[in-house]
């Protein structure tokens, strides 16, 4: 009983998060009676009801068309967890490979780390397209780059960062009576990577892996907005925004969709989270 | 000390080796370092702070390389019994791995020996009945005490059958009763697997009980001041409250009196 309580707990506190920021905008919108309030336009235009909202996305997306305005979100956000997934997994090899290699060699830390980190500094803005342009260029007999690839290459060009950190971080920490051992069962470094520094950076990898998967997640959505890609939450960000004066309700539906992503990749990442701590001490858990 | 024909566990010819040999912060850890170590013979290496005793170790296990001198484990070279597998090493910390049931830490030299699975955890088995934690196969390390997970740790050091076991302060981190008990049963295993013992030790009566032979060494540079017999046969806990007992415990102590007294006028001339 308890423990289903405490389960229950965080769901209920999440339910109760949401309903007490839909009760804040109405009320602030109350509060402005559809004049300005503290500076900010509290009309109908600017600050839709939560049930217009809502109701919008039962409706169909477009004069003419029977496809519902929540169906176009679910297929966008859908597509973009494609792709945010796909940069994830770039962004986790290309990081454990290099984790990997700045360990194996002091001398590629040094050269290596301080460009992993300036490269979070780069505007993605700026690099979106960058990318798109090198991608075109690039055909290899039948393999032609896709313009989603770039998307992909965004989203994993910000997971990277933090699995290369982390990684390293906890490749570099077992003790070194621990590496000892291993010279001492006659271990080679490949025996040592396996069995003794991966499963040692485990710990280290899980908040990179949390970090890294939100990061895919907004590299993915900002790339497509940036690179015009069709098919995404990012575009229909941008498409419903266009139509903001017209149809307010219908870009805040476009968020949602955004926000039931970013919930469930960290839903996802969560259990995958608890899966790879299953065999650690208690303390040792986030 | 070894009869002829018979060789030797380990056996240290006019070893030396220097950290930073050269450079700024050159050190001298060991000079000049001769110890023959017979087959079934356990000896404690004990002496103050920075003499060496757990870089001789290290030299013992391969895990350095003397920078003058020869250092033969079961009569190959250091580099070459590390290979085979001749000698099991267990530290302060047990060094288990969380990740891994107390079972598969034991099983993990063999799996690096490439033994298949059935065997691995038939030997592995046998080890912990051997330290008596037959029922803790299947659990974690975390949930183990201080003391077990040391047995463990002994367990997988010894898993491959090695004729040697190295140990660095092993029971350093135990309460004293444990200590005690851990002890006894160290001698009782090695006992029963005819195994050869070098330990560094910072604990005088814990060497005496321990050891055939106590190596007392001396810092700046390393270097064994004297080898203390211990002539006290069989170990009991009555050998605890030996008269015998307290006088090696003694002996020990002012030899290493001296040595620290040395070190320290050796530093008041610097």
């Amino acid at each position: 009983m308890t423990s289903l309580r405490a389960a229950l707990r965080p769901m209920v506190l999440g339910v109760v998060a949401i309903l007490l920021a839909v009760a804040a905008w109405e009320a602030f919108k109350a509060i402005g009676g559809g004049d300005r309030f503290l500076g900010v336009n509290t009309d109908a235009r600017s600050m839709p009801h939560v049930w217009d909202m809502i109701t919008r996305l039962a409706d169909p997306e477009n004069r003419g068309t029977d496809r519902a305005v929540g169906f176009a979100v679910l297929a966008g956000a859908w597509y973009s967890l494609r792709l945010a997934f796909a940069g994830w997994v770039l962004g986790i090899v290309v990081g454990l490979g290099l984790a990997v290699v700045m360990q194996r060699w002091g001398s590629a830390e040094r050269a290596l780390l301080p460009y992993v980190v300036v490269s979070q500094t780069i505007p993605l803005i700026a690099l979106a397209p960058l990318i798109v342009a090198w991608g075109g260029e690039l055909s290899v007999g039948p393999f032609e780059w896709q313009a989603w690839m770039s998307v992909a290459v965004v989203a994993g060009y910000l997971a990277f960062c933090p699995i290369a950190v982390g990684a390293l971080k906890g490749l570099q920490s077992p003790a070194s009576a621990a590496v000892e051992l291993f010279r001492s069962y006659a271990a080679g470094r490949r025996a040592e990577l396996v069995k003794l520094r991966f499963p040692s950076a485990v710990p280290y990898l899980v908040p990179a892996l949390r970090l890294s998967a939100a990061l895919s997640v907004v590299g993915a959505i900002v790339a497509e907005i940036s690179t015009g890609l069709r098919g995404g939450i990012g575009r229909l960000i941008l498409e419903y925004s266009r139509e903001a004066t017209g149809d307010p309700a219908k870009v805040y539906t476009a968020m949602f969709g955004a926000a039931a992503l970013g919930v469930l990749v960290a839903g996802l990442v969560l259990g995958l989270d608890a899966w790879l701590m299953r065999n650690r001490p208690k303390e040792a858990r986030a | 000390m070894t009869p002829p024909g018979e060789t030797a566990a380990v056996e240290i010819a006019g070893v030396g080796k220097v950290f930073n040999a050269g450079k700024p912060g050159q050190v001298d850890a060991l000079q000049d370092v001769s110890l023959t170590v017979a087959s079934g013979e356990s000896v404690a290496l004990i002496g103050p702070s920075g003499c060496g005793k757990s870089t001789l170790l290290r030299l013992i296990a391969n895990l350095l390389e003397p920078t003058a001198g020869t250092v033969t484990v079961n009569g190959k070279s250091a580099a070459q019994a590390r290979q085979d597998q001749d000698y099991g090493m267990a530290f302060q910390q047990a060094s288990l791995f969380d990740w891994r049931t107390v079972a598969r830490n034991i099983e993990l030299p063999l799996e690096l020996k490439g033994w298949d699975k059935r065997r691995r955890r038939d030997k592995a088995l046998e080890m912990l009945e051997l330290v008596q934690l037959r029922d803790f196969a299947d659990h974690h390390p975390w949930e183990l005490s201080g003391g077990m997970q040391q047995r463990v740790a002994i367990a997988r050091a010894l898993s491959v059958d090695p004729p040697l076991l190295l140990m660095d302060e092993p029971f350093g981190a135990l309460d004293e009763m444990t200590r005690e008990h851990m002890q006894t049963e160290l001698l009782r295993i090695c006992r029963q697997l005819g195994t050869t013992v070098v330990l560094v030790t910072h604990s005088i009566p814990e060497a005496v009980y321990l050891a055939n032979r106590v190596v007392v060494m001396s810092p700046r540079p390393g270097r064994i001041t004297k080898i203390v017999d211990v002539p006290l046969g069989e170990r009991t806990e009555a050998t605890r409250e030996d008269t015998a007992f307290f006088e090696k415990i003694t002996e020990v102590r002012e030899l290493l009196r001296g040595v620290e007294a040395s070190a320290r006028s050796h530093e008041a001339a610097w």
